[in-house]
């Protein structure tokens, strides 16, 4: 059973050499779209690459969940509804929320999914 | 549609592995200003040979049931750039990974067997939010596969020949 460096360690050569950053830059408290500048297609990317790594399946939707974002049931005026939100805790379990509660935008989810969201989704598939 | 950047599949295992064949020749249009008088076939023009090598891959593996398309190219690393009228060209690409969203696939070129370029394609397969956006005209996507002669030489998991939609069933 890896730890969770070991899990880390893997997880930001992946993260370096999809997204062209340093190891160095991808932290723990890291957002994977906001600070390390990674697109849809360079998350599919990462799924391919941490599914092949670790043996495990990931859904792109357990890192960006877009079909939530798109949903007139959970978005109103651009903004995360409170069922949208619990909805979005029960995608993302991983993920402190507590930030993107006080201004639930949808361009805000960027700022959610940390580098240390991504090891535990991996830790906890394995 | 005049899109066509390779010439034929030589090989063809569904889902699998892909090999096909570009003939780089004088008489193609831009090879007359790239470059005058010396002309070289460019490397985004190779690039998208082997990009519709593994993309029909994909296309045919997922039963031309997606709109496919080259979203990434994590590597790809060219050995040699004077690729000139008269080489032979063999691309080859094989499958690393394909799911509902998307699809990669490790490609190489080769010239009389020597590696000219290899690296990674990533395509996104598109799903209804592009369902109001024709990627092809109507049977230009058919009319390219049958160009290729995907079902001359295709096989599908099993080994067996592919067929083509547009044969009655014997």
């Amino acid at each position: 059973m890896a730890t969770k460096e070991e899990i880390l360690a893997d997880v930001q050569k992946i993260l370096a050499e999809s997204l062209a950053v340093d190891e160095e830059d991808v932290t723990l408290d890291a957002t994977l779209v906001d600070d390390l500048g990674a697109e849809s297609i360079d998350l599919l990317e990462i799924v391919f690459a941490i599914e092949k790594n670790f043996g495990i399946k990931i859904d792109r939707s357990e890192l960006i969940p877009e079909d939530l974002l798109t949903n007139t049931q959970y978005v109103v005026d651009g903004k995360l509804t409170a069922q949208g939100l619990d909805e979005l805790q029960k995608r993302l379990p991983e993920a402190d929320l507590e930030e993107f509660k006080l201004n639930p935008l949808v361009q805000n989810i960027s700022k959610i999914l940390t580098v240390n969201d991504l090891v535990n989704i991996v830790e906890r598939k394995l | 549609m005049n899109w066509y950047w390779l010439d034929r599949f030589t090989l063809f295992e569904s889902g699998k592995r892909a090999k096909a064949v570009k003939t780089i020749t004088r008489a193609e249009g831009h090879l007359r200003d790239h470059f005058r008088f010396h002309p070289v076939a460019p490397g985004s023009l190779i690039i998208e040979g082997l990009a519709q090598t593994a993309g029909l891959m994909f296309n045919e593996a997922t039963r031309f049931q997606k709109k496919i398309v080259l979203g990434k190219i994590p590597r790809l690393t060219f050995y040699d750039t004077e690729i000139v009228p008269g080489d032979v060209l063999e691309y080859e690409a094989i499958a690393d990974y394909i799911n509902e969203e998307g699809s990669m696939a490790t490609v190489s070129v080769r010239r009389e067997g020597t590696l000219i370029a290899e690296g990674a394609l990533i395509f996104a397969h598109l799903g209804s939010d592009f369902a109001s956006q024709k990627q092809f005209a109507e049977g230009d996507l058919e009319d390219l596969v049958r160009a290729y002669g995907m079902y001359e030489v295709g096989v599908d998991s099993e080994g067996n020949p592919l067929r083509d939609p547009a044969t009655p069933a014997s």
